[in-house]
């Protein structure tokens, strides 16, 4: 019992270094994460976008629902610290 | 509260900073289509220039010429530019955010343009009021 613990997370570790084994190489051209939407992307980012540089090209455009959530995310933060911490009449 | 008296160094370098500060996260987010930069990092930089300001001159010099109902506005002003560019494509007949539709020159650069600047004012009214609550939270 005193060594549960060490098994249960050897146990664990051995399994994720078994998962990482099957992943592809970094940088793989062959991997199905460069060959789903990555080619569409660099194709035909500009033509689709009009935007020399591709990160703005995904960031702005193509995934510009998700960028929505990120600025909605930081206003909801700053919304929170204004609501914890603001003290009433500190405007005077 | 901040109430130390920062030397005259400290301001001097702070007042000449500031300005370069500022438009370099200007040009951050305005040449976000075309260099790396965009909206958050602008933004984080404009924030990060009143904050320096805040830091050298304290926070009520600040607050007297950008006072915290000024930046609550403008904390949801940047969200709501974002969401109006949005409905405005809607308006036009396309998807919600997109840009093509706009009957302007260049809609896709300027709607994306608009998005980022919404964006940045986002950003940078948050980091300042954040910095503002914590530093005057008693």
């Amino acid at each position: 019992m005193k060594y549960l613990h060490l098994v249960v997370t050897g146990v664990t570790g051995l399994l994720l270094i078994f998962g990482s084994l099957g992943m592809p190489n970094t940088g793989d051209p062959e991997s199905p994460a460069s060959l789903h939407v990555s080619p569409r992307y660099i194709e035909q980012g500009y033509s689709e976008t009009n935007s020399q540089n591709m990160v703005t090209a995904v960031l702005a455009d193509y995934r510009s629902f998700d960028t929505f959530g990120e600025t909605v995310v930081i206003f909801t933060a700053g919304l929170a610290v204004i609501l914890i911490l603001r003290t009433r009449g500190d405007e005077d | 509260m901040i109430a130390i008296q920062q030397s005259i160094v400290v301001k001097t370098v702070c007042r000449i900073l500031v300005p370069f500060i500022q438009m370099f996260g200007l040009y951050v987010i305005m040449h976000g289509h075309s260099s790396p930069g965009g909206g958050f990092p602008g933004g984080v930089i404009l924030g990060s220039s009143f904050i320096l300001l805040s830091l050298a001159y304290g926070i009520e010099a600040v607050k007297r010429r950008f006072s915290l109902a000024a930046l609550t506005v403008l904390t949801s002003f940047g969200v709501f530019l974002y969401a109006a560019i949005g409905v405005l494509c809607l308006f036009f007949g396309g998807n919600f955010l997109d840009y093509g539709v706009l009957p302007i020159a260049e809609p896709r650069v300027i709607g994306s343009l608009g998005i980022e600047i919404g964006v940045g004012i986002t950003v940078m009214a948050v980091m300042v009021s954040i910095f503002h609550d914590l530093i005057t939270f008693e």
